[in-house]
C-alpha cells in the first residue's frame, strides 16, 4: 500500500431530479485497499456510486472527485471505466440480442485499444475468459446466452463479477452486490471477490448486511446516513453496527441542507 | 383506378391466361369478380386503418410474368412451376390452391387470385426429412415500366415430413413495382416446416403479401418474416391452428429508415385443444418511417390448454419515426393461457449507460443495442445460411461492424 490516495473524494454534493442526496461526502481509498460503505435505505450508499460510474441521471452539485490524480468527474462513463474504474450494478440491465461473450469482448476491446494494446480476436478473447473463468471457479453456462436476458438473480450478479474478472478495473465498486442473494449464492460471490482482491485493485464495498462482509473482509468500514459518512472504522465497526442497528450512528441533530 | 386492373386482367384472360384447366380458369373469374366488387381498401376500413394503399390504386401497373428462380428439389420432396404442378400433380394443386388464403377475405388476394398463374408448388412427401434448405427467390425482371407480379407459392408438407424453406422477394428494378404475393402452407399431421421469408425489394416497391397457413395435428411451424425493403409493406399473417397440439412461433423483424412504411396484421386461430403460439415481432424504425403491427389471437370455443404468447417491440431511432401496435385477443374457450405485451420506445438511456460503464463508446452503444434489436429475431432462425445472410444485411443497414464473429 502506498501513501497516495487511488481515489479521493472531498465533500461531494449529488442531487437527482432536483433533491439532494449527498450532502458532502469525503472518503480516501489507497491501491489495494477494502472499503465498505454502509448504511441504511435512502442514506446516499447507490447515489454514491452511481456518482462514480458517471450515471447522466445524478448531478454532482458540489465538491470533487479525483482518481489517479485524474478528476473523475471531468471523464464521460466509457473514459472512468477505460481508465479502470468499474461499477457491479445492483440491478443489472438486459441487453436483447447480444450474447454475453461478445459483449465482454467489445468491453475488452474498447479497454485494450484505449490502453495502446491490440484487440482481441475471438479465438484470444475466449482463452482469456476460461482462464478467468477457471480463477474464479465458474464454469461458461451463460456465456452465448444474451447479456442478464431472463439471468436469475443470483446468475446477474455472478455475471457483473465476471466482468470485474475480465475487465481488470483497478477500483471496483459493489453497489449492494449481495442483495437478493441466498447464503450459497453470496459466498459464492464473496469467494470470486476475494479472488479478485490484489494490490494493485482497490474495492468499495457498498451494503446495507453486515453479512457480506463476514465473507468479504474490509480494510475500513464507512457509515452514510443522510448523504454524509458519520463514522470510519477498522472491519470490527461493521458487526458493532449488525448489534446496535443505524439509530447508533445517527447523525447529531438535525440534518442540514 | 379498379377499372384499370379489370382491364389488366381482360388482357390476360384474354390470352395469357390460355391452357389453364377449367378449374384453375373459374377460380382467376372469383378472384376478379371479388376485387371488381370491393375495389381497393380504404383506410376507412379498420383493417386498413393505420396503411393508405391508394398510391397503389392510382398507378397503371402493368401485369409482369414472374418465375421462383430455384436449385433442383431434393430427394423426398417436389418444387415445381405452378403450370407444371396442373399438370403433373391436378390432385394435390387442385385440393390446396386457394383453398385457403380465401378472396373473400382481403381485396388484394382477390386481385392475386384474378392474376393466378406464375407460382411454385413445394410437395413434400409423407416422412420425409430434409436437411438442406429449399431456396426460392422471386425477382421481377427489368424492362417493363410499373411491372406488377402475383407470385404464388404453395408449401405442402405431408403427414410426419420435415423440412425447411427460404422464400425471398429480392429487389426490384428501380422504378415503381407492385408485387402481391400469397402464400398458402399446408402442414399435415406431425409436419413440421421451418419457413424464413426475406423481403429486400427496391425503395419504390409496393410489396402485398397474404401468408395463409393450415396446420393440422402435432404439426410445427416455425416462420421469420423478416422486411427490410419496400417503399409500403403489408403482410397479413393468418395462421390457423387446425389439429390438436399443433404448435407455431411467428417472428417478425422490420428494420426501415426514409419513408418506408410496413404494415404486419397478424391473426392467429387456435381452432383445436393444446395448441401454442409463440409470436414475437420487433420493428427498427429510423428516419420518417412508421411501423405497424397488428396481433390477433383467436381461442375458438373447445380450444382448451391453449398457449398464446405475443411480443412486439419498436425501437424508435429518430423522432419523427413511428410505430403503432395493437394487440387483439377474441378467447371463447375458459382453460387457456394467452399473454401479449408490447413497447415503443427510444434506446433505453440504463442499457446505453451500463455498456457505457463497461468502456464500449456511446456510437459503438447505440450501435449494439439497436443490433441487438434485429438479433433477437433472428436468432431464432434456425436456417443457418438465411441467418447468417441477414445477419450481414441487418449490420450492413445499422452501420454495426463485426458481429458475425460473435457467434464464437
Amino acid at each position: 500500500m502506498t501513501d497516495r490516495f487511488l481515489l479521493e473524494i472531498t465533500d461531494l454534493h449529488a442531487s437527482v431530479e432536483g433533491k439532494e442526496i449527498l450532502r458532502g461526502v469525503s472518503l480516501q481509498v489507497r491501491t489495494g485497499e477494502v472499503h465498505a460503505v454502509m448504511g441504511p435505505n435512502g442514506s446516499g450508499k447507490s447515489t454514491l456510486a452511481q456518482v462514480l460510474a458517471g450515471h447522466p441521471a445524478y448531478k454532482v452539485t458540489g465538491g470533487s472527485v479525483r482518481y489517479d490524480g485524474k478528476d473523475l468527474l471531468e471523464l464521460d462513463p466509457e473514459e472512468r471505466a477505460r481508465e479502470g474504474v468499474f461499477l457491479a450494478f445492483q440491478y443489472p440491465v438486459a441487453i436483447r440480442g447480444i450474447t454475453n461473450s461478445y459483449f465482454l469482448r467489445s468491453a475488452v476491446n474498447a479497454i485494450r485499444k484505449h490502453k495502446g494494446q491490440p484487440e482481441l480476436d475471438p479465438l484470444d478473447f475466449l482463452q482469456v475468459l476460461e482462464d478467468k473463468l477457471k480463477a474464479i471457479g465458474w464454469d461458461d453456462s451463460f456465456m452465448n446466452r444474451a447479456v442478464n436476458e431472463g439471468f436469475s438473480g443470483g446468475e446477474k450478479k455472478r455475471n457483473e463479477i465476471l466482468q470485474l474478472a475480465v475487465l481488470e478495473p483497478r477500483l471496483a465498486i459493489l453497489d449492494e452486490t449481495d442483495s437478493g442473494l441466498d447464503i450459497d449464492a453470496l459466498k459464492t460471490v464473496a469467494e470470486a471477490v476475494n479472488q479478485l482482491r490484489s494490490p494493485d485493485r482497490s474495492f468499495v464495498v457498498v451494503t446495507h448486511y453486515q453479512r457480506l462482509l463476514n465473507y468479504i473482509v474490509p480494510d475500513y468500514v464507512h457509515v452514510l446516513a443522510e448523504g454524509r459518512i458519520v463514522k470510519s472504522g477498522g472491519k470490527e465497526l461493521a458487526l458493532t453496527l449488525e448489534e446496535k442497528g443505524y439509530d447508533w450512528v445517527k447523525p447529531e441533530g438535525a440534518a442540514v441542507s | 383506378m379498379t377499372a384499370h386492373f379489370v382491364g389488366q386482367y381482360e388482357a390476360f384472360a384474354g390470352n395469357g391466361a390460355a391452357g389453364a384447366p377449367p378449374w384453375l380458369r373459374e377460380l382467376r373469374e372469383r378472384g376478379i369478380a371479388r376485387f371488381s366488387e370491393v375495389g381497393f381498401p380504404s383506410t376507412r376500413s379498420e383493417q386498413w386503418r393505420f396503411t393508405n394503399v391508394q398510391p397503389i390504386a392510382e398507378i397503371a401497373f402493368q401485369r409482369q410474368t414472374v418465375r421462383w428462380e430455384t436449385g433442383p428439389a431434393p430427394t423426398g420432396a417436389t418444387v415445381l412451376p405452378l403450370s407444371q404442378a396442373v399438370q403433373r400433380q391436378p390432385d394435390l394443386v387442385r385440393a390446396h390452391l386457394a383453398r385457403y388464403a380465401l378472396v373473400e377475405e382481403n381485396p388484394f388476394t382477390a386481385l392475386a387470385t384474378a392474376f393466378l398463374a406464375d407460382g411454385a408448388v413445394v410437395h413434400v412427401r409423407a416422412g420425409a426429412v430434409i436437411e438442406e434448405p429449399i431456396h426460392l427467390t422471386c425477382r421481377i425482371p427489368p424492362g417493363t415500366a410499373r411491372p406488377m407480379a402475383h407470385p404464388r407459392l404453395l408449401i405442402v408438407v405431408e403427414r410426419g415430413a420435415q423440412v425447411k424453406v427460404v422464400e425471398a422477394y429480392e429487389a426490384a428494378p428501380a422504378g415503381l413495382s407492385l408485387t402481391n404475393a400469397v402464400t398458402e402452407i399446408v402442414l399435415e399431421d406431425g409436419a413440421q416446416l421451418e419457413l424464413c421469408r426475406e423481403q429486400r425489394e427496391g425503395e419504390r416497391s409496393y410489396h402485398i403479401a397474404t401468408t395463409q397457413s393450415h396446420q393440422g395435428r402435432d404439426s410445427r411451424l416455425v416462420f421469420t418474416t423478416v422486411a427490410l425493403g419496400g417503399a409500403l409493406v403489408r403482410h397479413d399473417i393468418n395462421a390457423v391452428l387446425d389439429g390438436t397440439g399443433a404448435y407455431l412461433i411467428l417472428n417478425g423483424l422490420s428494420v426501415l429508415r426514409g419513408h418506408q412504411h410496413v404494415d404486419h396484421h397478424t391473426t392467429i386461430v387456435h381452432a383445436k385443444p393444446h395448441g401454442e403460439s409463440h409470436e414475437y415481432f420487433n420493428g427498427v424504425f429510423d428516419g420518417e418511417s412508421r411501423g405497424v403491427f397488428n396481433g390477433r389471437i383467436i381461442v375458438r370455443p373447445g380450444a382448451q390448454r391453449t398457449d398464446s404468447k405475443q411480443t412486439n417491440n419498436n425501437l424508435l431511432l429518430s423522432d419523427v419515426a413511428r410505430a403503432d401496435s395493437q394487440p387483439q385477443l377474441e378467447i371463447y374457450a375458459d382453460d387457456v393461457k394467452c399473454t401479449h405485451g408490447s413497447t415503443v420506445g427510444p434506446l433505453d438511456e440504463t442499457a446505453l449507460f451500463y455498456l457505457k460503464s463497461r468502456g464500449i463508446g456511446a456510437m459503438e452503444a447505440r450501435g449494439l443495442l439497436t443490433y441487438g434489436f434485429g438479433a433477437d429475431i433472428l436468432d431464432r432462425v434456425a436456417i443457418p445460411g438465411a441467418r447468417a445472410r441477414l445477419d450481414r444485411q441487418i449490420r450492413h443497414r445499422l452501420g454495426v461492424p463485426d458481429i458475425e464473429a460473435s457467434a464464437a
